[in-house]
């Protein structure tokens, strides 16, 4: 640490750091969405103006009326009611991923940054062999063993995300632990745990965070996927993935609203999750 | 116009006149600089000394034109005769290679993918289309005066396989490659270990009277400033508060504040009991008082005339101070050592 | 003669093939000051970190208040005792704070970590210190950001004196201050060590402020100890070749930087 280097820096720093001050609006119109997203995916079912999962094969590819306003899909559903309803599927994976990714993760890089050492390259080299294995090969993998549903994918997407949560959170967990706050606090005679518990981690947490709101997306795609490859969520639950694949027809022949909704749907959510996750991030570095 | 000129004959090289500085912070303009006036002769050292917020690191930022985007500058920078402010195009680039700046922390401004001999060697080769093998000639032969001899072996290597004394060594040879008139050194040794420092300094001092190159060398220590520079400039909340050859600043500060500055060192020679301490903490530009002396809360001889108005520069004893006091208090602000 | 509360005999730390420390040895009395003197590569922060059991010593010994801890602390109380034995207040006041604390929450968790002593004694204890080391009680509820350099330093000098340690160890602790800051920090710690009889031990590159603080020096090169004696007579006649150099540095009035044969090592 060069010795005045406060001196020179400090206004710089003050400097910078007051430029992030102002609250952009990119992020709160994404906060808002996925409130939405979330509060459709709790009460969707209240929600819905018809019932989603009753077919009515003469309305088949109907497009947009007054009171169904996305139309009818390929069996004569209502597109609102389903895109509605199918939130509950679409965010309940990713959010299965998350929580257990974003755990196993930060406890394997907290753990490998503060021992360091045999254990720290023990972890990094299994986590490493992890890593070679693409997640949505192995939730179709998963899926054809363990059979359909949501869990296997999602168990299988939690392992081949974890090291990728758990390299970024490393990082981060050893630059905090050669802060001398830390050191200070060993010195104090605190016990690990203690540190890692009371300091490290909520010093991360701005980083763990965004990792969780970025990972919340992808897992949301790569389920998608999943379900739209068959595996996975089953029609005729109306998932969204699920709705983009049995709607595809409806492309060809010139409804596209069904199929496109969905997607749609999925994207807008996982956009809003990278922008909230980015955000979040640098207001929280500012804010050190 | 003020500017402490005080001996031999010869237009100066770097005319500072009136120099305000604000920075757009937060949303709105912050003084960082007020009224900063200084010139350097050619081949003439001129220290500049201050604590946090006094501006110096700003007013070198804004000789060399390297100040954020959105900031006002009023005043006038003036280099050889021309208006810096407005250089642009090819006088820009000439301006660039005739002005050359030191940083405190090399690694900060090294490229660590880039081999020493790839940067070294840059202005030469896009500023002045120098010829790499000439110029890499020209390096070495340079990294020779500043004691590095294997320099064939060093343009090979990465900043990061050099310690922080030799990487300074080889920033200020690439500084000098360009054969500029003026260095703006900013802290340059203060992150060395001080023998390394004592070193460095002979360097640079042995190369500023072979290649008669001015220097504006910016530091904390008053001290370190007095002692290698023809005359010193003190700083306060982006403010120059005084000007005095350096031989004369020890023993008679004309502003309160550089007696205070030295008095607050210990000293090396003798124990005090305490130290005669500042109290309060040094102020940046936008927190000084518009209508008064900046320095009037921590003054231990403020009075009413001080808080009046802010005072001008005025000449005293060869030198400049900007004290409303100054002439009252002339010879009675010597060091005093023991508390 | 009382036993003296800092004693390190042969203390020795190996990187590998590299010797960061060789074999240094020094005692500091009950409310004596040291000074550890020495540039980059020195060893003196390694030596410090050892005393505090932030590294591990290859060989030698290291004893506090009459306890042996050249190894590290084996139970969650004994690594709590090191901490009321010896403490350590670092250089850079922008990270030895945790961001997220306020200098209440900081000393209280201190105090709870040490003490079973119930909210309200708590919160005496705190303002007592802040008291001591000259913060109000605006300042011990502001979080770190907001607070300058020097008024960082002392939220970590009061923490460290929170354990009530009898050694304080202060690892360039002034270096990184403003001029005007420093000597208000240097003569916050004289009044400390006149009030408490607390022992320091002063990791320092600045001779200044070494001879401003201390009564005993020792001199550190390359890992090993060089010369060491009685800190005015060590700075006034140094006798070892790198004392000389070190004081010959160090500028001054008149003072002209010489040129040494220089040695081009990387």
């Amino acid at each position: 640490m060069s010795v005045g280097a406060g001196l020179a820096t400090g206004a710089w720093r003050r400097y910078r750091a007051g430029r992030q001050r102002r609250v952009s609006p990119l992020l709160i119109i994404s906060a808002a969405v996925i409130v939405a997203a979330t509060f459709v995916a709790i009460a969707g079912p209240l929600l819905a103006p018809y019932n989603p999962d009753l077919p009515n094969l003469s309305q088949y590819f109907v497009g947009s009326t007054p009171d169904h306003l996305l139309g009818y899909d390929a069996q004569g559903r209502d597109v609102l009611s389903r895109l509605l309803v199918g939130a509950r599927t679409s965010m309940i994976g990713p959010l299965g991923v998350t929580l257990i990714c974003m755990t196993l993760g930060a406890l394997l890089a907290v753990t490998a940054a503060w021992r360091g050492g045999a254990y720290d390259a023990v972890i990094s080299s299994g986590l490493d062999i992890v890593f070679a294995f693409p997640g949505i090969l192995l939730a179709v993998l998963a899926s054809a063993v363990f059979g359909a549903g949501l869990v296997a994918p999602v168990l299988a997407l939690s392992v081949a995300y974890t090291p990728y949560v758990a390299r970024v959170l490393r990082g981060a967990a050893l630059r905090e632990r050669a802060q001398p706050y830390i050191a200070a606090l060993e010195v104090q005679g605190a016990s690990a745990t203690a540190i890692c518990m009371r300091h490290l981690i909520p010093n991360m947490l701005h980083l763990i965070i965004a990792q969780a709101t970025t990972l919340f997306g992808y897992a949301m795609v790569d389920l998608a996927a999943i379900s739209y490859l068959g595996l996975g969520i089953q029609p005729p639950a109306a998932d969204w993935g699920v709705m983009v694949s049995e709607n595809q027809q409806g492309i060809i022949q010139g409804f596209a609203t069904p199929s496109l909704a969905a997607g749609l749907c999925i994207v807008v959510v996982v956009v809003a999750f990278n922008i909230l996750g980015e955000r979040l991030y640098e207001r929280g570095e500012a804010r050190r | 116009m003020n500017r402490g000129v005080v001996f031999r004959g010869g237009a100066p090289l770097l005319e500072v006149d009136n120099l305000s500085v604000r920075l757009a912070v937060e949303g709105s303009m912050r003084a960082v600089l007020h009224d900063v006036s200084l010139a350097i002769r050619p081949g003439e050292a001129l220290g500049l000394v201050g604590e946090s917020g006094s501006g110096k690191s700003m007013t070198a930022r804004a000789i060399d034109r390297l100040l954020p985007p959105g900031a006002a500058v009023t005043g006038s920078i003036r280099f050889g005769g021309r208006d810096v402010m407005t250089l642009s195009g090819a006088d820009l680039k000439r301006f660039r290679g005739e002005v050359a700046m030191i940083f405190q922390d090399p690694r900060a401004h090294t490229n660590p993918v880039r081999r020493i001999g790839d940067f070294m060697t840059e202005a030469l080769r896009t500023n002045a289309g120098v010829p790499m093998d000439e110029a890499a000639r020209r390096a070495v032969a340079l990294l020779k005066s500043v004691g590095i001899e294997d320099g064939e072996r060093r343009l090979r290597q990465y900043p990061h396989e050099l310690s922080g004394g030799l990487l300074q060594r080889v920033m200020i040879a690439t500084a000098l490659l360009t054969q500029p008139r003026l260095l703006l050194a900013d802290e340059p040794t203060t992150a060395l270990d001080v023998t390394t420092q004592a070193e460095v300094l002979a360097i640079l001092d042995n190369l500023r009277s072979e290649l008669r190159l001015a220097m504006l060398f910016i530091t904390h220590n008053l001290e370190l400033a007095a002692a290698i520079c023809d005359r010193t400039v003190v700083m306060y909340a982006g403010q120059v508060v005084e000007v005095r050859e350096s031989s004369k600043l020890h023993d008679q500060p004309l502003h309160p504040y550089t007696a205070a500055l030295a008095a607050a060192r210990p000293s090396i020679d003798a124990t005090a009991h305490r130290l005669t301490a500042i109290t309060g903490r040094p102020l940046s530009a936008f927190e000084a008082p518009a209508e008064a002396c900046a320095f009037t809360a921590r003054c231990p001889h403020a009075a009413d005339v001080c808080r009046q108005r802010r005072p001008a520069l005025v000449e005293l004893d060869g030198g400049l101070t900007r004290c409303a006091r100054a002439t009252e208090l002339f010879g009675r602000l010597k060091v005093e050592l023991h508390a | 003669m009382p036993e003296p509360v800092l004693q390190v005999d042969g203390l020795r730390k190996e990187y590998g093939s590299l010797v960061a420390v060789d074999g240094v040895g020094f005692t500091v009395p009950e409310g004596g000051s040291l000074a550890i003197v020495g540039e980059s590569g020195s060893g003196k922060t390694t030596v410090a970190k050892m005393i505090v059991g932030l590294e591990r010593p290859s060989g030698g010994t290291i004893r506090a208040c009459g306890r042996d801890r050249s190894t590290p602390a084996r139970s969650a109380r004994d690594r709590r005792r090191r901490g009321r034995e010896v403490q350590i207040v670092f250089q850079d006041p922008y990270t030895s704070l945790d961001p997220r604390q306020t200098m209440e929450q900081a000393i209280d968790e201190v105090l709870r970590m040490h003490h079973g002593w119930p909210p309200k004694r708590r919160k005496e204890r705190i303002s007592q210190l802040a008291d001591l080391v000259g913060l109000d009680a605006r300042q011990t509820r502001a979080l770190p950001r907001v607070l300058s350099g020097g008024q960082r330093q002392r939220v970590a000098i009061a923490r460290a004196l929170a354990a009530e340690p009898r050694v304080l160890i202060l690892d360039e602790s002034v270096a990184a201050l403003d001029v005007s800051i420093q000597a208000q920090v240097l003569n916050l710690l004289a009044d400390i060590r006149d009030e408490t009889a607390i022992s320091f031990v002063v990791i320092s590159h600045d001779l200044a402020v070494v001879r401003q603080l201390t009564e005993q020096i020792v001199v550190m090169w390359r890992g090993k100890l060089v010369e060491r004696g009685e800190t005015a007579e060590v700075l006034d006649h140094p006798q070892e070749d790198y004392t000389k150099l070190l004081r010959a540095s160090v500028p001054r009035p008149g003072w002209k930087p010489e040129r040494r044969i220089s040695v081009a090592a990387g």
